[in-house]
């Protein structure tokens, strides 16, 4: 079997794929890629299936040795990457021969870079993925993230050592580069909060927080926890105010509540199953992507649409996923 | 917007609501959410209020049928399912479904609630060796609800508890409830991480953490008992509808049995 050797793993890097679903009933969540259409563009310039597990690097990259040859491809966001000192371009397939080091460097941009390796990272699956799930120390390599002189297996590829060279359409880039305007359709408690409320959250530029994670992206900015003037009490002519807690359900990918602290946190891939603050929003399937490239001190907004318009532009989404454009041969 | 009332005569006369969750989940709710209020998660900041009881036994078995049903008879284009106290948040695959399709097929599926036997639940006994190291918030309990250790551990291990779903990390049971006379709020401040196997209350509440991780439970003991295992064939020790005892032990059997657990 090929395998590859970290030399140097980055700030956190970890195996991921897309995710284990079906298990919310253990409290398990699907953890996988935090940029998924990435992590599928990646396996899929290098000849896999889209949902092979390769590596995600945060903010800063690492260092491989491939010790044997190997076909690869860079997504995400540009880390800046090296093969023995020489550039290599994201959104394409490459070759490395035997002994080569890829360095990848510190973010240029967004929070995540993928390294898809044909034939895909071949660890010990747990509940059917790869999916390294870092609080509960469960799939992926260890469970954990990569440390120096962790040797990864590479899987068998489909058709042996087959190199076509690969790149992505410029235009299909353009069409998913990751947003910084969120669309976001009503939470289950959008209407336990005022007007004001909802005018402050759809106005306000919010800023990424240092301490978001894979579980849930922190957000600071306006504070929706607080009476706004007496507005809820004026709207519903009750005393309480709509932040806090009540009786814990399941949360949604992309769910945004809001905690007593009035800060929104949307609830990311390894997010908690269920959670007791209310909801004001959800960002649409098809930006959570664009989550997972969301670094600390980013500033973002919302923008709201209808059920429709989310469909759409998930369906829209998917065609061009799908689409014969996609690549360049 | 995203919400319809189903007035449906379930088994047990509840209605059941609808409400959109996000582009691709629903949520059926088993009560009539009234407002806001309060329930513990096992972390976030503190609530000085304990649990208000909004939803029922009756609710929480609704739930536990729904979710027995679905996954005896799995809808096609269902991707995952949360099961919580009183609701069912049902993750779909938004490119072959629409709300209201998986909506009108739940109605079918509500329909026969009622045909649906539970199976008999599980017993399960969790060794707790409480307070000392293990527990460090019993002493502040006891100050609070006027007690001797002696005597909040001997209620906290004298009632059968039930297991209302599993959630927040995995094989985490929420179970309750915890006689009134222990009712305790959770602590102001999470800690940063709790030890796994920790015991804790919150509100009428208890539960165990199956892995380190933040938590803001007041910690009366600790299980040397694994929660979720990975290489084990029931990965978690407990499961939605089961029934739990805690049992005291000692110092010297929480080391044998951790010992004999590892």
């Amino acid at each position: 079997m090929r395998v590859m050797e970290v030399q140097a793993p980055g700030l956190l890097t970890t195996v991921q794929d897309l995710g284990r679903e079906g298990f919310g009933p253990m409290g398990v969540s699907p953890s996988g890629a935090a940029d998924a259409i990435s992590l599928r563009l990646g396996n899929r310039l290098v000849g896999n299936g889209e949902g092979a597990a390769g590596l995600e690097m945060t903010l800063l990259g690492g260092r491989f040795v491939f010790w044997e040859d190997a076909v690869f491809a860079l997504t995400g966001s540009d880390f800046g990457a090296t093969l023995d000192g020489a550039p290599v371009p994201l959104w394409a397939s490459h070759q490395a021969k035997s002994r080569q080091t890829l360095r990848v460097g510190p973010t240029q941009a967004g929070a995540r870079c993928y390294l898809c390796l044909q034939g895909g990272i071949a660890v010990q699956d747990f509940l059917g993925s790869a999916s390294t799930h870092l609080l509960s120390g469960l799939g992926g390599h260890e469970g954990r993230a990569l440390r120096v002189g962790d040797v990864l297996k590479i899987g068998a590829a489909k058709a042996k050592d087959l190199f076509r060279p690969r790149s992505l359409a410029a235009t299909a880039w353009e069409r998913l580069a990751p947003r910084k305007v969120l669309r976001v359709t009503p939470g289950p408690q959008s209407d336990w909060f005022p007007n004001a409320a909802h005018k402050m959250f759809h106005e306000s530029t919010y800023r990424v927080a240092e301490e978001s994670n894979r579980m849930g992206i922190r957000l600071e900015g306006a504070a929706i926890s607080a009476d706004l003037g007496g507005a809820w009490r004026e709207e519903t002519g009750k005393n309480a105010c709509p932040t806090g807690e009540m009786i814990s359900e399941g949360v949604s990918l992309g769910a945004i509540q809001v905690p007593e602290s009035g800060k929104p946190i949307i609830l990311f891939v390894e997010q908690q199953t269920t959670g007791g603050y209310p909801k004001i929003a959800n960002v649409i399937s098809a930006d959570f992507h664009s989550l997972g490239q969301l670094r600390p001190r980013d500033e973002i907004r919302f923008e709201r649409v209808d059920w429709e318009t989310a469909r759409a532009l998930l369906r829209e989404q998917e065609e061009l996923m799908a689409s014969e454009e996609l690549f360049l041969e | 917007m995203g919400y319809t009332f189903a007035a449906m005569d379930l088994a047990a006369g509840a209605s059941a609501r609808f409400q959109f969750a996000s582009d691709q989940s629903l949520l059926v709710y088993f009560d009539e959410q009234v407002g806001p209020h309060r329930s513990p998660d096992p972390v976030g900041t503190g609530a000085d209020q304990p649990l208000q009881k909004q939803f029922t036994l009756e609710a929480n078995e609704n739930v536990r049928k729904l979710l027995r049903l679905l996954e005896s008879e799995p809808l096609a284009g269902v991707r995952n399912l949360h099961p919580a106290y009183c609701s069912l948040l049902i993750k779909f695959d938004a490119l072959r479904m629409r709300h209201d399709e998986l909506e009108a097929i739940l109605r079918k599926y509500l329909a026969r609630l009622e045909e649906v036997k539970l199976p008999e639940p599980r017993r399960v006994e969790i060794p707790v060796c409480y307070g000392g190291e293990f527990g460090p918030d019993l002493a502040e309990v006891c100050a609070m609800r006027r007690m001797t250790e002696a005597q909040v551990i001997e209620l906290h291990a004298s009632v059968e508890y039930l297991v209302y779903f599993l959630g927040f990390v995995p094989g985490f049971a929420y179970l309750g409830e915890v006689p009134k006379e222990l009712v305790t709020p959770r602590l102001a401040a999470p800690r940063r991480k709790v030890p796994a196997g920790s015991v804790g209350i919150a509100g009428n509440q208890t539960g165990v953490y199956p892995f380190a991780t933040p938590g803001g439970w007041r910690l009366l003991g600790r299980t040397p008992v694994k929660m979720f295992r990975a290489d084990r064939k029931e990965l978690s020790l407990l499961s939605i509808g089961d029934r739990v005892r805690f049992t005291p032990i000692n110092a010297e059997r929480f080391a044998a049995l951790e010992k004999a657990c590892a």
